[in-house]
């Protein structure tokens, strides 16, 4: 009994990944032929990028501040507090800055997408608009894809950009440190691998919020309580993603980049 | 009657061969059949009323009519192409020549009635005033043209249901496919959009499959025909009915019964005799 079920959750986990793979695929080759949905494309990268602009600022400004209230105590016994600004720019740039603006816009726009999208096939909205010879996949699935893709990337900026500005916040405000120590060690030490390192990531976590967050609601069933846990596996599967890629992505530039 | 216009006919070349066949069609969704071994035919000008209990697979068989659904066994023709094995993305231009109503409208519920109505209009790049002009015609048609600026959640269940069918009919389809369109309304409604079709299966003539568990709605749908100089659905002479209405019956997913309303009401198949009683 206990092997039949291992036997069938295998074979279920397989064809999910497939299917996921082919859904992926199907909708990043809608970009190669016509129609395209621009419009679609634009009224999505509003409210996927727009809208998530306030939480991933505070969200960033706070991990920095954190980061530098954490680290002076720490770097302070080795009599090190000089060089909090280059800690935060680096931390910030390379790894928590991607890593956390991945998640909250997970957070925010997977379970939106996955919840839409879910709603809209529990409803026949999907069959209608099949119906009505309009392939679902072109209208919503590539134009989330390419505006979160797009719009992540620029959130990423935003997000390390206020990172430092928190760090520095913390760094001159409250631990009474040079304010321009603090900005040139952040400047200074940072390198254009370290900045490619921390925006090739935001592309493959776009990716994987938008693709996880349309195939999740797309294959919804079983009324509201699946819009719920499409929902529920949309965020779960891209957070856990996001953090997986992030983990292959830093191994794969370290290791061309050495760095 | 909310009925209040009455567009001219639409004039097509004279058609002969049938505009949907199914040949021995099954489809299975991970368990026993949900329909087995179904074949019928929706010739020209034709109307098929699909009867069957409920959970018998009667939005299933509609589905498959459009490719919304693959069958497992059987071929399908749409418009004279084997449409049981065509890939989705040749099944898109095949689509526009069809309109379906859904069981509950399935309209997008973040556009307005006039992006709804025209959205097939919309992604085909027609310019806005051609765009305004034809959803209000189409409106008018099913009666609703105050509704041009509404969203679906300011709508009743049955200005849903006509909005749907205004949405259908926009582009004069070859063929239209009603899934349950009195499902769930009060019986005025339910009527009036009874009346919607019968008005647009004498005016348009355009071939269609209506899946319904009502007898009441099959047998006004046989019984009337539409009359323009009333504006109205009037009642045909007694023993007369519509010869291009005939129906078809599902039971336990298969097709137990294929005839006109006569035959049907003289059927001695005991599911159709316990059905019609």
């Amino acid at each position: 009994m206990a092997f039949e079920t291992i036997d069938r959750t295998a074979k279920q986990t397989l064809l999910t990944i497939q299917e996921y793979s082919l859904f992926a695929h199907r909708a990043v080759m809608n970009l190669f032929s016509r129609p395209i949905y621009w419009v679609d494309f634009l009224l999505q990268a509003e409210i996927i990028g727009v809208g998530s602009t306030a939480i991933v600022l505070l969200a960033g400004f706070f991990t920095g501040a954190v980061l530098a209230v954490q680290s002076a105590a720490t770097l302070a016994s080795f009599g090190a507090t000089a060089v909090t600004g280059r800690f935060v720019s680096l931390s910030m740039i390379r790894e928590l800055g991607p890593v956390l603006t991945g998640i909250m816009v997970s957070g925010r726009n997977a379970s939106s997408m996955a919840s839409e999208l879910g709603s809209m096939v529990v409803t026949e909205q999907i069959d209608a608009m099949r119906a009505l010879g309009v392939d679902p996949m072109r209208k919503l699935v590539t134009p989330r894809l390419v505006a979160t893709v797009t719009m992540l990337f620029f959130l990423t900026i935003i997000s390390d950009f206020f990172g430092i500005l928190g760090g520095a916040g913390v760094t001159i405000f409250m631990n009474g440190q040079n304010g321009t120590q603090y900005f040139s060690q952040a400047y200074e030490n940072l390198h254009a691998r370290d900045v490619m390192q921390g925006l090739i990531k935001p592309l493959f976590s776009g990716f994987i919020i938008a693709t996880i967050g349309c195939f999740y609601g797309l294959r919804t069933t079983g009324g509201t309580q699946g819009v719920g846990r499409s929902t529920i596996q949309a965020v779960v599967s891209a957070s856990v993603l996001i953090i997986f890629v992030d983990l292959l992505v830093s191994q794969v530039m370290i290791a061309l980049l050495n760095r | 009657m909310n009925v209040t216009s009455t567009p001219a006919p639409l004039t097509t070349a004279p058609e002969t061969s049938p505009v949907l066949v199914f040949r021995n069609v099954t489809i299975s969704f991970d368990g026993p059949p949900v329909l087995e071994d179904i074949s019928f035919s929706v010739g020209p000008h034709e109307t098929r009323i699909l009867l069957g209990p409920a959970g018998v697979g009667k939005s299933v068989l509609l589905k498959l009519s459009n490719g919304l659904d693959c069958p497992d066994l059987g071929t399908i023709e749409l418009f004279g192409e084997n449409i049981a094995s065509l890939p989705e993305s040749r099944m898109f231009p095949l689509r526009t020549r069809t309109g379906m109503v859904f069981q509950e409208g399935a309209l997008f519920d973040s556009l307005s009635v006039r992006d709804n109505v025209a959205y097939q209009l919309i992604q085909e790049s027609v310019p806005d005033d051609e765009i305004d002009a034809r959803v209000r015609e189409a409106l008018r048609f099913v009666g609703l043209e105050e509704t041009f600026d509404l969203f679906p959640g300011a709508l009743s269940g049955g200005m849903r249901r006509r909005v749907a069918i205004a949405r259908a009919l926009i582009r004069r389809p070859e063929l239209l496919l009603y899934d349950s369109p009195t499902g769930g309304l009060d019986p005025i409604t339910s009527t009036n959009i009874i009346e919607l079709i019968v008005k647009q299966r004498d005016v348009y003539k355009t071939p269609s499959v209506l899946v319904t568990h009502r007898l009441q709605d099959a047998f006004t749908m046989c019984s009337h025909r539409f009359d323009a100089a009333r504006d109205g659905m009037v009642p045909l002479a007694e023993h007369e009915t519509d010869p291009n209405t005939t129906f078809l019956m599902l039971n336990e997913g298969k097709l137990i019964f294929d005839g006109s309303l006569h035959e049907l009401v003289h059927s001695q198949d005991p599911f159709v005799r316990e059905f019609l009683e």
